[in-house]
């Protein structure tokens, strides 16, 4: 799988500012691109284009050289998964239904043996048998986060897009998940890219990061070269103390910034 | 030690699978046993087992008879008049009209609640709140007190209440070339839809005669009772034509209750899908009410009920939500032809009884939500 995304332009609405400015992107196969900026910087915006939810008005996404405008919603449903920050059903829900929902681009109307073997199989890889039978409304933040990882595990793409998989989390919880994500990375050969607040999780996790500000790329490389203190007080206008472990930077956020 | 898990998981699964369909079958015997007992209702004595030996022993006899062309040209009233005894024409040309358009009004009605609920994503969505009744209400007013009608003929009313009835919906699925669908904008157009229409009805009432009035009031409170074999045939073509496409898309009415987001990045046209569905369940909908007048609350109810029992899985909650409508619509109108001495519309009993019975089940109900 490669992806490449060119010149990439969104707004809400025509009138407004856009949202995304000139985004470029590269990733290739297994790698894990985070993306970090502040609030309101287009990174669940850039998501939800590559996955073809929002159609931006300029630029093009290129999946293995196709523009995903010329591939059918099914085909990308087959080699793109997404995962939404938290999403709530009115309905009440199963996880086991949830997660066979995965199986939706690869089927008709009927699920047969070799769905629920992937569920189960997904479900024992994520350690959420236990939930199989829980309404999926009354789980807990991070086993819902969990629910719809193994969703789009199941779905067998062949590009992850995660936004904010590890908001709400607690620390075992967004440390779990974050080492779930990297495994099957590695194991499927899968690539993937994540939206994500958290500094510490992007730099330990990423194999590559873009920082994004003001809808545009501000910074892009490897988390020790692009988590510095310049781009951080830049940025999010915040002075932060770095440090190194193992081999990777770890960020101390210290003061806001009072003129940047 | 996993695997055991595993396998435990599974056998769960398949249980849960199977609750599903105990839960269809008892559905399905419940309707019948009803449809046995309102058949027995009337001043003819029938017992339930005479019915239903009338009704297993009449089938081969039509099948054997069947003369087309004597139908058309006398009608079935005058076929069965030839072909049965007394017992037997009262059964099939008096009692089994009025307990076939329950069932089939039930199951379209039920399953048009269902479909509506799922694709808006809200539990108040039922052919009331998208103004599909209230516009079929003002066809058949407009018919009945100035006259105005789209086709003439004994089924004047009838043509009226189909038309308009779908106006609402194409009002909507029309705003929808301006504004995306989302069901937020579905939603609020249809109840924008209810009033206009509840506010055209109530104007023509203001200036009517008390007969022309009281026909309209008639028509609004929905009963099975104008039930006939020439209302049976068109609504059977409507329930059965559009049952079918609405099975077919359950799967993806599952998706879109994870939200528009996750439906399309799993591959659903989510706008597309909406206007759809809505089309199927309105002329549904449509179908019916034109026949029967305005009968709400099953469309509400039933797929409630069925959610709370079953889960919200749509491949099975529209089959058993459709059966279960079918006995709740029939029972409640035996019980409207037995509670008292007189008749009592069915329309209205389905929201006096409904309405506690709706109640107690929210009181009793585990979850905070549908």
């Amino acid at each position: 799988m490669k992806l490449e995304v060119k010149g990439l332009e969104y707004r809400y609405s025509s009138t407004d500012v856009p949202v995304l400015r000139d985004v470029s992107i590269e990733l290739g196969e297994s790698e894990l691109l985070g993306v970090v900026g502040p609030n309101g910087a287009g990174k669940s915006t850039l998501l939800r284009c590559i996955d073809r939810i929002l159609i931006p008005q300029k630029g093009c996404i290129m999946l293995d050289g196709r523009d995903i405008r010329e591939i059918s919603r099914i085909e990308l449903a087959r080699r793109i998964g997404y995962i939404p920050q938290d999403s709530s059903h009115v309905f009440p829900a199963t996880v086991f239904d949830t997660v066979l929902m995965g199986r939706r681009p690869h089927l008709g109307w009927r699920s047969s043996e070799r769905d629920t073997a992937k569920v189960l199989e997904t479900l024992k890889l994520l350690n959420i048998e236990d939930l199989a039978m829980r309404d999926i409304n009354e789980l807990s933040g991070g086993q819902r986060q969990k629910v719809f990882i193994a969703r789009s595990l199941t779905q067998e793409p062949e590009l992850l897009l995660l936004d904010e998989p590890t908001s709400n989390l607690d620390i075992r919880h967004q440390l779990e998940v974050m080492e779930i994500v990297k495994r099957v990375i590695r194991e499927r050969g899968i690539s993937a890219i994540m939206a994500i607040h958290d500094l510490n999780l992007a730099a330990r996790y990423s194999d590559r990061i873009i920082m994004m500000n003001g809808g545009s790329i501000y910074a892009e490389g490897k988390p020790s070269s692009v988590l510095n203190a310049e781009n951080i007080r830049h940025v999010y206008g915040v002075e932060a103390k770095l440090g190194i472990h193992e081999e990777r930077p770890y960020i101390l956020p210290v003061r806001v910034c009072v003129n940047r | 030690m996993n695997e055991s898990k595993i396998e435990e998981v599974e056998k769960q699964y398949r249980q849960f699978i199977g609750r599903k369909m105990v839960f269809i079958l008892f559905s399905l015997i419940l309707t019948f046993v009803i449809a046995g007992i309102a058949a027995t209702l009337g001043s003819y004595p029938v017992t339930v087992t005479e019915v239903y030996s009338i009704l297993w022993h009449g089938i081969p006899q039509i099948i054997t008879n069947f003369d087309l062309h004597f139908i058309t040209s006398h009608g079935i009233d005058a076929f069965f008049r030839e072909l049965f005894t007394m017992k037997e024409y009262i059964v099939w040309e008096l009692r089994l009209p009025r307990i076939l358009l329950g069932l089939l009004a039930g199951i379209g009605l039920a399953i048009a609640g269902t479909t509506m609920q799922a694709i808006l994503r809200n539990p108040l969505a039922s052919p009331f709140t998208l103004g599909i009744s209230a516009g079929a209400g003002f066809g058949a007013t407009l018919a009945i007190i100035p006259g105005i009608v789209v086709a003439g003929g004994e089924y004047f009313i009838i043509a009226n209440a189909f038309v308009f009835s779908l106006i609402p919906t194409f009002v909507i699925i029309g705003l929808t070339r301006y504004r995306r669908a989302t069901p937020e904008t579905m939603i609020l157009a249809g109840i924008a839809m209810f009033y206009i229409f509840e506010g055209m009805t109530t104007l023509l009432r203001y200036f009517a005669m008390p007969k022309e009035e009281a026909e309209v009031f008639h028509w609004l409170v929905g009963t099975l009772g104008k039930a006939s074999w020439d209302g049976i045939l068109p609504i059977s073509i409507i329930v059965g034509v559009c049952f079918p496409p609405l099975v077919w898309k359950s799967w993806d009415l599952n998706v879109m209750g994870a939200g528009d987001e996750v439906a399309k990045s799993l591959g659903v046209n989510v706008e597309r899908i909406r206007v759809y569905i809505l089309l199927i369940a309105s002329l549904l909908t449509a179908g019916i009410i034109c026949f029967t007048g305005i009968i709400g609350f099953i469309g509400l109810v039933a797929p409630h009920i069925c959610r709370m029992i079953i889960g919200g899985d749509n491949r099975f909650l529209i089959p058993a939500s459709g059966l279960f409508g079918a006995a709740l619509l029939l029972g409640a109108d035996t019980l409207a032809r037995t509670m008292v001495s007189m008749v009592l519309p069915v329309g209205a009993v389905t929201y006096f009884l409904g309405g506690p019975m709706f109640l107690y089940l929210i009181l009793r109900r585990r979850r905070e939500y549908w």
